[in-house]
């Protein structure tokens, strides 16, 4: 079974994030890191891996973004995965959800995989969605954040929390899932896998070797048009007590509470 | 092209609230457009033209009826895709929820279509529909316009509200369906198990929350012996994540797969304030949050906040507001 990981670089989530105002698109300069959500889906590659009701020839991370993603590729190796594709084109800049799963099912083809992994979200952005677009672009079976996972060579049986209470779904492969957080604890990398993680193959990938049509990607072509952000209605700030003296931070949420008639 | 589409889902022979909701949003919708709201059930025999035909008293006329199975995403896709193919809607609608974002997801690639995503406001403008969508931990607002044939919409859970009127049921058509590959590779063992005890929230005044921040299960019993202190109409909710690891049951679960609440306290322990989370709670009158990251989420809309450690304000709080009552 060839496993493939899709992994996303976002801004470290001690970065304040803000929009850029000449571009209406998000500021992705700052420190960056993968996608904390995407270490759940290496983990759970690494998982079937070593859990030996199926056969594992590979893992795979793949991911799409500018030269800097290299960095989040480095780190879902020193996570287990063998080696990473970056697929990276300035025509891809600025591609809505639609067009970033067009883009990245036409990579994951050059790979023919078994099972595609993903996070169930992106600390930055989208929500929930990318897995199921890739995966109707592959025309494979998708089901997301899924927390429980049993594999054999031909299928998967999956369970998840949905609108009723949990769904138990079973899958033939080839598929992609998306993974919740509650799927396992991911490991910490080892110093020499981190050492090693840059001696790992890195095949880069532009629009036309995938086979992407430059027509059908980029912030100019995306059905989607993300126009000019402007702020919510504001709510009037809360009161914020740091903690230093616990009795008295207790005195004042009773009294707090106290005034609002809640006790 | 002025006409909208929206995915109706159902459990046990009742709608969904948040489809009715996007039901109600889509017959505004498309009045301003001049258009028709249409909804599209997928299911078995439990679509009987009485359950299905029910969507007419919240604003849609007519009512498309697919058998596949339910509960799945890419049938109601290939569903969707076919009525949209033969009846040229230009929108289509969603209310929150997890299926919501999987078919609203498959069905934009499949059509090429543009897709916006935890929408909380929607509005017709020179005859189109603008997205209004949050971004950025909700300190922004981001607008979204579509320039493909179809524009896809996908709320936030509880974003749109239902409104019944008096109108007739809407009529019922029965579309045939030929399910694609991916969605024959999916099959539903079980739905909707409900996991440890049965416990009530809605109905509570006082509730109080704990997440991942307890550190493990043992932290609810801080928090129960909390909830209990305030007595009377008081009890403890979950987020999702301390759910699935086991901590607490699933029917305490607060935000877009649980209940949605608004007592009259909200006091959230250990819990970062996900979006997810929110939407399922943002109604309470008062909210206050202990948690010891200053930058947790939950402190941007919470009316007081303690930036501190749960595991020693939580039991002189609790402690205080047995004296207190005495």
């Amino acid at each position: 079974m060839k496993i493939c990981v899709l992994v996303k670089e976002v801004p470290d989530a001690a970065v304040q994030k803000r929009i850029d105002p000449s571009t209406g698109r998000m500021d992705r300069s700052g420190e960056k890191n993968l996608n904390p959500y995407d270490t759940h889906a290496i983990e759970a590659a690494m998982q079937i891996k070593e859990g030996g009701a199926v056969e594992v020839e590979e893992i795979v991370a793949v991911t799409m973004g500018p030269e800097s993603a290299v960095r989040a590729l480095h780190k879902a190796v020193s996570l287990g995965a063998d080696r990473s594709v970056h697929l990276t084109d300035a025509a891809l800049a600025g591609s809505d959800v639609a067009a970033t799963g067009y883009a990245l099912a036409q990579t994951l083809k050059r790979e023919s995989p078994d099972l595609v992994l993903l996070g169930q979200q992106s600390d930055d952005g989208e929500c929930y969605t990318i897995g199921a677009v890739v995966a109707e672009h592959l025309r494979m079976p998708s089901l997301t954040q899924v927390i429980k996972m049993d594999v054999d060579p031909e299928k998967l049986r999956c369970e998840r929390q949905a609108e009723y209470g949990y769904d138990t779904v079973e899958i033939t492969l080839p598929a992609v899932i998306s993974v919740g957080d509650a799927i396992n604890e991911p490991r910490y990398p080892s110093l020499k896998a981190i050492m090693g993680a840059k001696k790992k193959p890195l095949d880069t990938v532009a629009a036309a070797d995938a086979d992407i049509e430059a027509s059908r990607v980029g912030g100019e072509n995306s059905a989607a048009q993300w126009t000019a952000s402007k702020a919510p209605p504001q709510k009037a700030a809360g009161t914020i007590i740091e903690d230093e003296d616990t009795n008295e931070t207790v005195d004042k949420i009773v009294a707090w509470l106290d005034e609002r008639k809640l006790i | 092209m002025a006409d909208i589409l929206v995915y109706a889902l159902h459990y046990e022979g009742e709608i969904n609230k948040n489809s009715l909701g996007a039901v109600s949003e889509g017959a505004r919708l498309a009045s301003e457009l001049g258009g028709e709201c249409h909804a599209i059930v997928v299911g078995g025999d439990d679509l009987t033209d009485e359950l299905a035909g029910s969507v007419g008293a919240y604003g849609a006329t007519k009512v498309y009826r697919a058998r596949a199975p339910e509960g799945l995403a890419q049938p109601v896709v290939d569903a969707m895709a076919k009525v949209i193919a033969d009846n040229g809607h230009g929108y289509a609608l969603f209310g929150g929820g997890l299926l919501g974002f999987e078919v609203g997801a498959g069905l934009a690639a499949r059509l090429g279509a543009g897709v916006a995503m935890e929408v909380t406001a929607v509005r017709a403008e020179g005859g189109k529909l603008v997205a209004e969508r949050p971004i950025l931990g909700d300190s922004a607002i981001s607008e979204i316009n579509f320039r493909s044939d179809v524009g896809i919409i996908i709320g936030r859970l509880n974003a749109f509200e239902s409104k019944q009127s008096d109108a007739g049921a809407a009529t019922v058509e029965d579309v045939e369906v030929e399910l694609s590959p991916q969605a024959q590779q999916a099959t539903m063992v079980q739905r909707g198990e409900q996991r440890g005890a049965d416990v009530d929230i809605e109905g509570a005044d006082v509730l109080v929350a704990g997440g991942r921040g307890l550190g493990k299960a043992e932290g609810f019993e801080l928090v129960e012996a909390l909830a209990k202190a305030f007595g009377g109409n008081s009890a403890v909710a979950a987020t999702r994540a301390v759910v699935d690891a086991g901590w607490y049951p699933y029917a305490a679960q607060i935000g877009q797969t649980g209940k949605t609440v608004a007592p009259k306290l909200y006091l959230a322990a250990g819990i970062s304030g996900a979006i997810q989370h929110k939407v399922g709670m943002q109604s309470a009158e008062n909210i206050v949050a202990i948690n010891k990251d200053a930058n947790a989420p939950i402190f941007e809309f919470s009316d007081l906040g303690i930036v501190g450690d749960l595991n020693k304000i939580v039991p002189k709080l609790t402690d205080a507001i047995k004296a207190k009552k005495g």
